[in-house]
């Protein structure tokens, strides 16, 4: 079977510096792919890169066999810090409605310029979609009283709500204590029977319990497991062994 | 007391002048473009950007009044240009984002004063294009002035999903495949039409309170963007018409007039949502407080 996602010798730098080099990465469909890493690593550009917020210097990234930016609207995002204001005038059902925008627009350029009204089938799916995160009850609440781990489930929801094949997260639980990232994750790994995942993280030993696949990304990728593994052996297999070559870094 | 038969004056002129009908008339369309655009342009924070776009139009003026058209026939392509521009900077240039606009900014007025210096004929009075004069407006500018209104109606009606999608989070809206920076020009190009509206009311330099200070104060009290609209566009109206009334008696301009009203109407709000945010804080502490004193006994 084809990648979902197949990025080929891939190189990007925001100026001088080179932010990534010589990227080879393959995602099957299905995946929990873990994506670890230092710092200003390069883990969130790459993260852009496949949803077609930025382009490549050279190389080729292929996202559901498509270029990226035609790709977006099958994938959910849910980024690192929220990049609207928080006392913006606009409750939580409001913000996962905009996540079905595009939904029904086939590949036309013209498309995009229709009017769209929020249908009975958006409504349903912005319920269920928050209901499924467990944020019923946010539904009507601005989106500024929302404590950090409400909020990350809202972004979730907005991924979700457009029935994405690919579920990307940047750093989800950066911003939240750990019970919480736990709750999070349980939820991605119930999510993940349904879609493919991708997650940013910097710790590489609590992710490794989740996860089905790391990639280690420092400018280069550093480390990278290419063997398939069902989600129940990871741990035993991989877990010391992601653990130990993260540490040596 | 004096105040009060100055408004018995005014309504009495009121009936009685054409000029003063049309100039009210002015003020309630103009009001539409404040609540609507002002709206988008407070929760979006550009009204730098806004006010790029007010001054540079009396380039558009100047070269009309030169040229021998009516000054607001320039201003209207004058400040669809600007919009433009500025919205090209915005887009494409954002490490010298304000540098770039304030530099437009400064090359419109620029522009208009030097043909409006060189204007053949009749000197035409620069003080009412900066400050307005909404007691000379003529009675056919207001169906222009309706034209733009139902323009603006139309398409905010039309594309407020999208709108939303690009004001509140622009990274999402382009990966829900919206044309963000199309309906980021043609917001500004929309801000830019307000700006026309709302120069004949209070000129170009007093614009940007207009846009914004209504809208501003309807955020403090509701939260939402249409409740918003609607309560800035109220807001506006009530506000130029009194400051019109107001004015009217003592023989003052009316445009300054109508901006110290919504300069101290906003700071007033700003003081009242501080105390009673404050107050609120204060009680949900106290009370928190004696739940926790409760649960130690």
């Amino acid at each position: 079977m084809r990648p979902v996602i197949d990025i080929q010798e891939l190189s990007f730098s925001y100026g001088s510096l080179p932010t990534l080099s010589d990227i080879d990465l393959q995602v099957a469909e299905g995946e929990f792919l873990g994506i670890v890493g230092p710092n200003a690593g390069g883990k969130s550009t790459l993260l852009k890169l496949i949803l077609g917020l930025l382009q490549p210097q050279s190389g080729d990234v292929r996202v559901l066999e498509r270029s990226p930016a035609s790709a977006s609207r099958l994938l959910g995002y849910v980024p690192q810090y929220p990049s609207f204001p928080r006392d913006f005038p606009i409750t939580v059902e409001q913000v996962v409605q905009l996540g079905r925008l595009g939904q029904r627009r086939r590949d036309n350029c013209w498309q995009g310029l229709w009017p769209t009204r929020v249908s009975r089938a958006d409504h349903a799916a912005v319920r269920s979609a928050l209901a499924e995160v467990e944020a019923e009850d946010l539904a009507k609440r601005q989106i500024g009283s929302l404590s950090g781990g409400q909020l990350q489930r809202v972004l979730l929801a907005r991924a979700l709500v457009g029935e994405p094949r690919i579920l990307i997260l940047d750093e989800p639980t950066a911003n939240i204590d750990q019970r919480l990232e736990g709750e999070i994750f349980d939820l991605l790994k119930a999510i993940n029977e349904r879609m493919t995942i991708l997650v940013v993280s910097h710790d590489v030993a609590f992710i490794s319990q989740y996860v089905s696949r790391v990639a280690c990304v420092n400018q280069t990728l550093v480390c990278h497991q290419t063997d398939a593994v069902d989600g129940s052996v990871i741990q035993e297999l991989y877990g010391d062994k992601v653990r130990m070559i993260a540490h040596s870094h | 007391m004096r105040i009060a038969i100055d408004m018995d004056g005014f309504f009495s002129a009121l009936i009685e002048h054409g000029f003063l009908q049309t100039a009210v008339a002015t003020a309630l369309l103009a009001s539409i473009g404040c609540g609507l655009m002002g709206t988008y342009v407070v929760v979006k924070r550009i009204a730098f950007l806004a006010g790029g776009i007010a001054h540079s139009v009396l380039g558009g003026m100047g070269a009309a009044v030169y040229f021998g058209f009516e000054p607001l026939h320039g201003a209207l392509p004058a400040a669809v240009a600007a919009a433009l521009l500025i919205g090209w900077v915005r887009l494409h240039w954002r490490a010298q984002e304000d540098t770039l606009i304030s530099a437009l900014w400064a090359i419109g007025m620029a522009i208009g004063v030097l043909f409006i210096a060189k204007a053949p004929g009749y000197q035409a009075d620069l003080m009412s294009y900066l400050f307005g004069n909404i007691l000379l407006v003529p009675q056919e500018s207001l169906w222009f002035m309706v034209a733009l209104d139902v323009l603006l109606l139309t398409i905010v009606a039309v594309y407020h999903r999208q709108f939303l999608a690009v004001v509140f989070d622009e990274e999402f809206a382009r990966l829900r495949g919206v044309p963000v920076d199309f309906f980021y020009l043609l917001l500004l190009v929309l801000v830019a039409v307000t700006v026309v509206l709302l120069i004949q009311v209070v000129g170009l330099i007093l614009v940007l309170a207009l846009l914004t200070l209504p809208a501003a104060v309807a955020g403090h009290y509701v939260h939402s963007l249409g409740r918003m609209m609607l309560i800035a566009t109220v807001l506006g109206a009530l506000l130029s018409f009194t400051g019109l009334a107001l004015s009217y008696g003592p023989d003052l301009p009316a445009g300054p007039t109508i901006i110290l009203l919504a300069g101290g109407a906003y700071v007033l709000s700003a003081v009242v949502t501080q105390i009673l945010g404050r107050r609120r804080a204060q009680l949900a502490a106290t009370r928190g407080t004696w739940q926790g004193e409760a649960g130690g006994q």
